[in-house]
C-alpha cells in the first residue's frame, strides 16, 4: 500500500491538499495513509510525496530550507530512491534551477529551467492569472499514460484546472513539458521528468478533474 | 483559454447562512457548508463567504464553516468580513480558505494589504471596495457601507494594487439590492485602471446583467448572492447564458 506525505515546511494550503487526498483515500486508491509532516522518519517511510506551495518563490524556498535535513531527505527519496513526487504551484516552481519572484533565488534544480514573470504582449490580460483554464496534452510520459488509462473522466474533451499565479516555469527541455495551458501564449501547466511531477494548477481546487488527477498520482508506481 | 468565473456569495451570521434584503429581516437559510457543496456541484467556479456580523464570535464560527466546507468542497473559497489583522488572515487560510478579502481594515490600515501579500502571497489578498457615487465621482465606504472614507474609488483601486492586492471585489452600493444590474461605468473605470482581476458585485437581477458586467464592464468574474439564494436562476443557467453570449466558461463540472 502506498503512503503519501504532504511535506510541511510552513507554507502552502496544506489543509486543502490534505482534505483532497483524504477524500480519495476513502474511495478507490491504493493509498492507505496520508500525513502532513516534516518528520524525517515519517518521510522516509512514504512512497509518495506532495510539495504544496503558495506565496512567493523566495519565501517558499526560504521556509523550506529553514527545516534542517529536509532537502537531503527529499533528495534521497526522490532522486536516489525514485519515489513518486508531485509539486503543486510554487511547490512545482521550486523544482527549477532559479526563481525571480521576490528577488533571485536558487531552486532545487531537479528540472532544468527558470521561473519567470508572465510576459504578456496583450496589456488587457490581467495578472495574476486567476481562474479556470483549459489544458492540452503535450509530451508523453509514463504518468500521463497511466492517468489516461485509469481516468474516470473523458480526457479527450475540454478539461479545465484552477490556476492562481503570476510566474511561470520555463524549462530548458521541451520534453519535460507534459501539459500546456494558454494565457497570451502557451505556458507550462505540468512538468514531468521520470518520477518527478509538478503542476502549475491546483488539483486540490480543481473539483472533479483535480481529484481524478490526484487519484492517478496516488495510484501511480513511479518505479515501473 | 481562461474562463470567466461565476461566484455565488453566501452571507453568514454566527455560522448560519442568512437571507434578507439589504441585511434586513434576516431569515435563517441553513448550513453554509451544505449550500456551498450544492453550488459547487452546480458549477460554481469559486465560493465566497461573507461574515455579515464581523465580530470575533462570528469569526470563530466562520472558521468552523470554512473547515467544514473545505473538507468536501474542492473549489476555491474566499472569506471576508471583519478581517483586521495578519492573524485573522492566517486563521482563515489555515482553516482552508484560499483567499481572504479585506475591506474596512484596508482603509484604516493599508499596510495590512502589503503585510498580508508579503507573508501569504498576493494571490490570496482580495481588497473589497464598496463604492457609492457622490456627485460625479465614486467614493469608498467602510464598515458595511456606514462610513464614507471620502476616498476616490478609482484612485483607491490603483493604490490597493500597488500595495499588493491580488484581486479586487468591487461592489456598487448604489446598485446593491436593486436588481438593476452592475454599475458598468464604475466597473469600466476600475478594470481599465488596474492590471489585477476585478470581480463585479452588486445589482444582479437577471441573466443579462452577468454578461454585461463581463463584456461592457471588463470584469474577470461576477459575484451574486440573492439571485442564487432565491433561485431566480441557477448557476448552470448563468453559465449557459454566458456561453450563449460567447463568453468562455467552464462547463466540465
Amino acid at each position: 500500500m502506498n503512503i503519501v506525505s504532504i511535506v510541511d515546511y510552513g507554507s502552502g494550503n496544506l489543509r486543502s491538499v490534505y482534505n483532497a487526498v483524504k477524500q480519495l483515500l476513502n474511495k478507490h486508491t491504493f493509498c492507505s495513509n496520508v500525513k502532513v509532516t516534516n518528520n524525517i522518519k515519517e518521510l522516509n517511510e512514504s512512497s509518495h510525496f506532495i510539495l504544496p506551495g503558495v506565496g512567493s518563490f523566495k519565501g517558499c524556498i526560504k521556509g523550506f530550507y529553514s527545516n534542517p535535513g529536509l532537502f537531503e531527505c527529499l533528495e534521497d527519496n526522490v532522486i536516489n530512491k525514485k519515489k513518486a513526487f508531485l509539486g503543486i504551484c510554487v511547490g512545482m516552481q521550486m523544482l527549477a534551477q532559479r526563481g525571480f519572484e521576490g528577488g533571485k533565488s536558487k531552486g532545487f534544480g531537479w528540472i532544468d529551467g527558470d521561473v519567470q514573470l508572465f510576459s504578456l504582449k496583450d496589456k488587457s490580460l490581467k495578472i495574476p492569472h486567476i481562474g479556470w483554464n483549459s489544458l492540452s496534452f503535450n509530451n508523453q510520459h509514463p504518468f500521463i499514460g497511466f492517468w489516461k488509462k485509469n481516468s474516470r473522466m473523458n480526457l479527450n474533451k475540454e478539461i479545465n484546472a484552477y490556476f492562481v499565479h503570476s510566474y511561470i516555469f520555463k524549462e530548458k527541455l521541451k520534453k519535460n513539458q507534459l501539459l500546456l495551458s494558454n494565457y497570451g501564449h502557451d505556458f507550462t501547466a505540468m512538468v514531468g521528468k521520470e518520477n518527478i511531477l509538478g503542476t502549475q494548477f491546483h488539483p486540490e481546487k480543481s473539483q472533479k478533474f483535480g481529484l481524478d488527477f490526484l487519484s492517478a498520482f496516488l495510484n501511480w508506481d513511479s518505479r515501473l | 483559454m481562461l474562463k470567466k468565473r461565476i461566484i455565488p456569495c453566501l452571507d453568514v451570521n454566527k455560522g448560519r447562512t442568512v437571507k434578507g434584503i439589504n441585511f434586513k429581516n434576516l431569515v435563517d437559510a441553513g448550513d453554509p457548508a451544505e449550500q456551498a457543496k450544492i453550488y459547487s456541484e452546480e458549477g460554481a467556479d469559486e465560493i465566497t463567504f461573507l461574515d455579515i456580523t464581523a465580530t470575533s464570535d462570528g469569526r470563530e464560527a466562520m472558521v468552523s464553516v470554512i473547515k467544514k466546507t473545505s473538507n468536501e468542497c474542492f473549489v476555491p473559497l474566499t472569506v471576508g468580513g471583519g478581517v483586521r489583522s495578519v492573524e485573522d488572515i492566517k486563521k482563515f487560510l489555515l482553516a482552508g480558505a484560499d483567499k481572504v478579502s479585506i475591506n474596512s481594515a484596508a482603509i484604516t490600515n493599508p499596510d495590512l494589504i502589503s503585510q498580508g501579500a508579503n507573508i501569504f502571497g498576493n494571490q490570496c489578498i482580495v481588497v473589497a471596495i464598496d463604492a457609492k457615487k457622490n456627485g460625479d465621482k465614486w467614493e469608498v465606504y467602510s464598515h458595511g457601507g456606514r462610513t464614507n472614507s471620502l476616498i476616490n474609488a478609482v484612485e483607491w483601486s490603483g493604490f490597493v494594487e500597488s500595495k499588493g492586492a491580488g484581486e479586487i471585489l468591487l461592489t456598487s452600493m448604489d446598485r446593491d439590492g436593486t436588481k438593476s444590474g452592475f454599475d458598468i461605468e464604475l466597473l469600466k473605470q476600475i478594470t481599465e485602471k488596474v492590471k489585477i482581476p476585478v470581480v463585479a458585485s452588486g445589482g444582479v437581477g437577471k441573466l443579462e446583467h452577468l454578461s454585461e458586467g463581463i463584456i461592457l464592464g471588463g470584469a474577470s468574474a461576477v459575484l451574486a448572492a440573492s439571485v442564487f439564494h432565491f433561485k431566480t436562476f441557477s448557476i448552470t443557467e448563468a453559465k449557459n447564458h454566458l456561453q450563449s453570449r460567447k463568453i468562455p466558461v467552464r462547463m466540465d463540472y
